[in-house]
């Protein structure tokens, strides 16, 4: 059963961007269940709204959204002076894009319910996402507010993968870049684990894949994607095989610390509810990042004799990182487990392994985001257990083994699926409009050129 | 004794380091400025308000040298900095009347390496 799946995922990657496959037009044999799912929610009897849910969530979308101008600065701080406007740029054009792009389709492609690929255009334009719970994904808050909080996941997810490409793409190759992906790559993908009849979300014997506030589908997704378009893309000129020193550290730990704050919105806010899960979640969120933040630090200390602010706060974005899937179904205990483990791991990623293969993924989007996204993956398979969450599943250590292979098969369809289709989108855009920015507006920093604009004056 | 001074495009600084080092120059002041030839500046626009002939971002080097070490100085810095474009910077010799260690206040050629 399992086999046939992953068989039929991978026919769906070779065709994923032919026109049309976006109707429902591609069977459901192996799923019929889910068509069920779509009796509109008018005519049930109405489930209650909770005035509580509904506050905490909507509370959570505002924490959510702040996050991706913190990404702004976490990566802005990064690059040269030349090139920080450009990332600051790419970060809030992604808001305004995505949140368009998901009130007219993407919401709709991503949870409307569909098949076990994608969902519908059912619910294009918001049409029939009214302020009824939905009680598929939500029973006690209007389906709009499960629908706006969606959509600040929708906006962070591609600002992931700025990190990878940071310095060298084209302005206008990016925004089609990111039009393309988060409607091929990231609309399916979320559909496929949160989606009613996702196939993720239900995996027949094996259970479903556990992703409480998405690990696979942003992460490892974002991830994945990075390090294709880091790889297609080529290095930055002059790139020395080491890190270029960051143009302004506050702006990073600023970027930082808005992440930390934003994600409790992130993970706590995927309870969907103002609940003893939510904070569960919140706790052991914070418990992750604080134990990553400390063992990055303390790495650091050995290896490199001193601790760093840069090492601290990137460990701290790592636990997050992991911590992310594993939220709603882990204790308090193996957060600290998962928060060492993500900065080993990578610490590793990061000081090794990429200067050992040469790619110029410029901020670490994939060593970070990539890797920590995968352990958290994995980890969940590993940790999670229904004394936490009964809805959940136990995981290894908690008698269940079969869990582990489950969440491999998601992060293994994700990687697949996320690395074809990247590669595809460039390809397409560049034979058309080139994605790479000129040597010489590169040399010259892509404020100017791409925006003709300068973050920083000597004079004055 | 010379002083040598240069101006050079921001992102040849790493490549001039680099074939001073090799020319065995291994004192440098580096400062950043601002300044055009014959480019002309850049256009930026705020809030659709257009500025033109904005000045450009430069690296300026001083180097204090021994008349023998001029030559593989001058050298050193074409090799680095030139790309062929405009834009590509100057370099100014200048003749230097004295020059003093503070530590041990020695004077002259001793004093600048």
């Amino acid at each position: 059963m399992m086999l046939v799946r992953l068989a039929l995922v991978a026919l769906v990657m070779v065709g994923a961007l032919a026109p049309g496959l976006l109707a429902e037009q591609t069977p459901a044999p192996l799923a019929p269940a889910v068509a069920t799912a779509a009796a509109p929610p008018v005519a049930e009897a109405a489930p209650k709204v909770d005035s509580g849910d509904t506050a905490w969530l909507l509370a959570s979308s505002a924490l959510v959204l702040f996050m991706t101008p913190g990404l702004a600065f976490f990566y802005g701080g990064m690059v040269r002076k030349k090139n920080i406007l450009s990332i600051l740029m790419q970060c809030m054009i992604l808001c305004c894009l995505i949140s368009v792009q998901w009130v007219l389709f993407g919401y709709s492609l991503a949870f409307s319910p569909g098949n076990w690929f994608i969902g519908s255009l059912d619910w294009a334009g918001l049409s029939g996402v009214g302020l009824e719970p939905f009680k598929d994904y939500s029973a006690t808050v209007p389906h709009q507010a499960f629908m706006i909080f969606q959509a600040m996941f929708a906006i962070i997810t591609p600002a992931l993968i700025i990190g990878a490409f940071a310095e060298r793409i084209k302005f206008s190759a990016f925004v089609a870049f990111m039009v393309l992906w988060a409607t091929f790559v990231y609309d399916p993908v979320a559909h496929w684990v949160w989606g009613a009849g996702g196939m993720l979300r239900d995996l027949g014997s094996l259970g479903g894949a556990l992703d409480f506030a998405g690990g696979t589908v942003v992460h490892i997704n974002a991830g994945v994607a990075g390090f294709v378009m880091c790889l297609c893309l080529g290095k930055r000129r002059g790139f020395n095989g080491k890190t270029n020193p960051p143009h302004n550290l506050p702006f990073v730990v600023l970027g930082a610390a808005m992440l930390w704050f934003g994600w409790f919105g992130f993970n706590s806010g995927s309870a969907l509810a103002a609940n003893g899960l939510a904070v569960s979640a919140f706790v052991v969120t914070n418990t992750a990042a604080a134990m990553a933040g400390l063992t990055w630090a303390v790495l650091e200390w050995l290896v490199n004799g001193k601790p760093t602010i840069f090492g601290t706060v990137t460990g701290a974005v790592a636990g997050l990182v992991a911590i992310t899937p594993a939220s709603g179904f882990v204790s308090v205990l193996p957060a600290i487990l998962i928060g060492i483990g993500v900065s080993v791991l990578c610490f590793l990623a990061v000081a090794y392994l990429k200067p050992k293969l040469g790619y110029d993924d410029s901020l670490d989007a994939f060593g970070v985001h990539g890797i920590g996204g995968m352990w958290g993956a994995l980890a969940t398979g590993l940790f999670a257990s229904k004394l936490v969450n009964d809805a959940g599943a136990n995981g290894l250590f908690y008698g269940n083994p079969t869990q582990l292979l489950t969440q491999a098969i998601a992060v293994g369809a994700t990687i697949l699926y996320s690395g074809v289709c990247t590669f595809i989108i460039y390809k397409v855009l560049d034979a058309v409009i080139g994605v790479r920015a000129t040597e010489k507006d590169e040399v010259i920093g892509l404020d100017l050129t791409q925006h003709r604009e300068g973050a920083y004056t000597i004079l004055e | 004794m010379k002083l040598v001074i240069a101006i050079i495009q921001p992102h040849r600084l790493e490549q001039v380091k680099a074939e001073l080092y090799k020319a065995e120059v291994n004192l440098l002041t580096v400062f950043e400025v601002l300044g055009h030839g014959r480019q002309k500046g850049v256009a930026e626009v705020y809030r659709g308000m257009k500025e033109t002939g904005n000045l450009l971002h430069k690296v300026c080097l001083e180097i204090a040298v021994n008349d023998n070490f001029v030559e593989p100085t001058i050298d050193a810095i074409v090799k680095g900095a030139q790309t062929g474009e405009t834009g590509d910077g100057k370099i100014f010799v200048l003749p230097m009347e004295r020059c003093i260690r503070i530590r041990t206040r020695e004077e002259g050629t001793v004093a600048i390496g």
